[in-house]
């Protein structure tokens, strides 16, 4: 049914044809945007703009798609493939984040054919704790920094902040944007933070949250996250987690479309994360639909999409074992975590 | 890759007789002619239909005559409206059985018979039961009067919700009605008369007469009927028109259409993208209001191509019962002949054609969604409605040119504003000529707003406080 001369083209995407000429894989026709706020705020308000009834209803009816059968066994065992099992608590400890790591290593003690998840996610402090615990288990250890999850804090703590993590043997660093700075429209200074964030990260992956919770409108999103994706990004996620409104499917149809046009534009593909409030095998099933008909299939894997969540792994392996055995077993019959 | 497994919508809930008689008075009569209606995505024989003749048709009008004089007019709108609450709910507890056999019968996918059809058949039930008791206050005086018996003919686009924008005002105002379903979607029109006597309405209220064209002529010049209602072809809608010329009858006509959506370079791309495809290929193509004629501006056209063009590829077309189908079967072979014809035309004047990779069923009646580019206001397909899903794309300029080329068409039911300019909508809604103007978004509906055309897509107002007027005499 895809055709994949349309769904991953190199067409010219919308009006960033006009923004300097740039050719498919010439990611360096975006150089020098950085240099000032006008010059971003020039590009980003000139991306077309996002209906919110329009993105609501396409994120509604996508999430009609009925997936049964073997559709819904493929799709539960690539979502577990794909969750960032976190826990982002002031309460955490050693012990807790031991027995979240032997969780995503073996989701399922009573079925080893259950994949494991794609990374853990925690706090700076725990990632010495982590990194031991999951070395050489191919589970990629990832940690929130930047002063998550309100990123009010200096520049060089920030930083700081990121180097301590990947030091400590984190491989993904999930850094939050400066809310106050994007809203008030100093693109600039967020831009140059994901930058230096970038830098500080050396090799580990960095993974931009948006907190489009708090960014409110459709079209903010669209901005930041290509803002997010022209400083380097090589993720861009929803939420913290931490504010009343976390990731939601048109949020995240908005997002992929951000990628979808990037990668026509400049050759370089960016992963999407949403993060909070995906509970259920439905929910993670949604988004995979909506990555499928957005996107596409290139992003069906779990190193250009995640799902950031904790309690949603269970309902994945809840389903799984109902669809193999035909019976739902309890709650007690999963691990907690 | 992601593959969806097949997700068929049980067939189980439905009973489909082998054979259907009319229903007059309340009750079922066996019809003298019989025909056979089929499943357009699998060409298998549904049932046997009757075909009224005229004498059928005659006591049929005679029957609504009688419930009229006698129960109707006398019944007060407070009790109409209990009735038309009562439909309205059992319409919603068989919704599933309503929307399956709306698709078996039609070819329209589930999720739109199941998400769309049926949920606003049931809305404009409910709506007009709300007017019932409130017709003094509807603005045509104290206690208008309603018609008499309204002879209502519709077409097999939205079977049950043309039969619905027909019945309920109609009864709602205090008329009766008898009814006729088009020939090749009979079937909920039919169980719609089981619902009226599980609702205990009275006898003779609403009447069903199926038939072909013989049919409906003989129900529209019936001496005893005094509204014609009518929704179609405007070829039809004509001769309906000479045929009540001279008479007392009230008309009105809702016709075809070849609405222009017109999206300008501020559009919100990915939304307007979504309309273009909602526009053209909701329902098959086979709406009279569809964006059949895209107006891109010159400077974002091609993008907006490049996108539509990524979108299409993605539509999944086949059997309707399938609940990810976004495209079903086109609903007759003779409509399939008409599409075809057209796109040929398209194809030999010159314009571009273009369809996704997409593998169509063996059997049944399948057209794989199309674009037609280069097309200019000169090409028959820029002009003629195909009423299949068939897309002509054209180029404007100026928001001067974009009026231009919109009015620039015998009809003028419906059309598509897509900008991020408030003022430019409200600025392009004031001159276009036609009915209904969307401004980013396509067709919606809603049984509150009024709905009809200028020119040839005919005349009157269906919805709305406006659709009263059609069935009172004021």
């Amino acid at each position: 049914m895809i055709n994949h001369e349309y769904v991953h083209g190199r067409q010219p995407t919308f009006r960033l044809s006009r923004l300097g000429g740039m050719t498919a894989t010439a990611t360096s026709a975006f150089a020098g945007i950085g240099r000032s706020d006008a010059a971003l705020r020039t590009f980003l308000h000139g991306l077309p703009g996002v209906d919110q009834v329009g993105a609501e209803q396409r994120a509604a009816m996508l999430g009609t798609r009925s997936i049964k059968t073997t559709a819904k066994a493929w799709a539960i065992d690539l979502a577990i493939r794909m969750v960032d099992l976190t826990t982002l608590e002031g309460a955490d400890t050693p012990g807790k984040v031991r027995a979240l790591c032997a969780k995503a290593r073996r989701p399922d003690p009573a079925d080893p054919s259950a994949p494991a998840v794609a990374a853990v996610c925690v706090y700076p402090s725990m990632v010495p704790v982590a990194a031991e615990e999951l070395a050489g288990s191919g589970v990629h250890l990832a940690s929130v920094a930047t002063a998550f999850p309100s990123g009010q804090a200096p520049l060089d703590v920030k930083i700081a902040d990121t180097r301590a993590a990947v030091a400590a043997g984190a491989d993904e660093i999930d850094m939050v944007i400066s809310r106050g700075a994007f809203l008030a429209g100093r693109y600039a200074e967020v831009y140059d933070e994901i930058v230096a964030v970038k830098e500080a990260c050396g090799d580990a992956h960095l993974k931009v949250i948006l907190e489009t919770g708090e960014l409110a409108t459709y079209d903010n999103v669209r901005r930041a996250s290509w803002l997010a994706m022209l400083a380097g990004g090589d993720f861009i996620k929803t939420s913290t987690g931490k504010v009343p409104v976390a990731a939601t499917l048109p949020v995240t149809l908005v997002m992929l479309e951000a990628v979808r046009d990037f990668r026509a534009a400049t050759g370089r593909q960016v992963g999407v994360k949403p993060a909070g409030g995906i509970r259920t095998t439905k929910d993670a099933i949604k988004y995979l639909v909506v990555v499928n008909e957005t996107a596409g299939e290139d992003w069906l894997d779990p190193d250009w999409f995640r799902f950031g969540a904790s309690t949603l792994l269970n309902d994945l392996l809840m389903q799984r074992t109902k669809l193999k055995t035909g019976h739902y077993s309890g709650p007690d019959y999963f691990t907690v975590d | 890759m992601f593959e969806y497994a097949p997700a068929p919508e049980s067939r189980s809930i439905v009973d489909i007789k082998p054979s259907y008689g009319l229903f007059v008075d309340g009750e079922w009569v066996d019809g003298e002619i019989r025909n056979k209606t089929v499943n357009p995505a699998t060409e298998e024989v549904l049932a046997e239909v009757a075909w009224a003749t005229e004498a059928e048709v005659d006591s049929a009008v005679r029957a609504a005559r009688s419930a009229y004089e006698n129960v109707w007019s006398r019944t007060s709108g407070r009790e109409r409206a209990k009735y038309l609450y009562r439909i309205a709910r059992i319409i919603q507890e068989r919704s599933r059985e309503l929307a399956v056999l709306e698709s078996i019968d039609n070819g329209k996918p589930i999720r739109e018979s199941r998400d769309v059809d049926v949920p606003l058949v049931a809305a404009h039930f409910f709506y007009y039961a709300g007017w019932a008791d409130k017709l003094s206050y509807a603005g045509f005086g104290e206690g208008p009067r309603p018609l008499g018996v309204a002879g209502q003919v519709i077409p097999w686009n939205f079977p049950l919700l043309m039969l619905a924008w027909k019945i309920a005002p109609a009864l709602a105002c205090g008329n009766t009605v008898v009814l006729k379903p088009a020939e090749t979607t009979p079937l909920t029109a039919l169980l719609f008369a089981e619902i009226c006597q599980e609702a205990d309405l009275p006898p003779g209220v609403v009447n069903i007469v199926t038939g072909a064209g013989d049919t409906g002529h003989a129900l529209v010049s019936h001496p005893g009927v005094d509204k014609v209602a009518f929704t179609g072809s405007t070829d039809v809608g004509r001769a309906i028109a000479r045929a009540v010329a001279g008479s007392r009858k009230k008309l009105t006509l809702e016709l075809g259409g070849k609405a222009a959506n017109i999206v300008f370079d501020d559009a919100p791309i990915d939304q307007a993208v979504e309309g273009i495809v909602n526009g053209i290929f909701f329902n098959q193509g086979h709406v009279c209001c569809a964006g059949s004629r895209l107006l891109v501006q010159e400077s974002v056209y091609d993008d907006v191509l490049a996108s539509l063009k990524r979108r299409m590829a993605l539509l999944r077309v086949g059997d309707p019962l399938d609940k990810n189908t976004d495209i079903g079967a086109i609903n007759s072979a003779a409509q399939l002949d008409r599409i075809r014809t057209l796109s040929e035309i398209g194809a030999s004047e010159g314009a571009t054609q273009w369809s996704p990779p997409c593998s169509l069923p063996d059997r049944g009646f399948w057209f794989a969604p199309t674009i037609f580019t280069g097309v200019t206001q000169a090409h028959r397909i820029a002009r003629e409605e195909i009423f299949g899903p068939v897309l002509s794309v054209l180029t404007f300029r100026t928001p001067a040119e974009a009026v231009e080329k919109a009015n620039n068409t015998p009809y003028g039911l419906s059309a598509g504003v897509w900008t991020d300019k408030g003022s430019r909508i409200l600025w392009m809604a004031d001159r276009l000529r036609a009915g209904v103007v969307w401004a980013n978004t396509f067709n919606k509906f809603d049984p509150s707003a009024p709905f009809g055309g200028y020119k040839e897509s005919g005349y009157g107002r269906e919805g709305g406080r406006h659709g009263l007027e059609a069935y009172l005499d004021v």
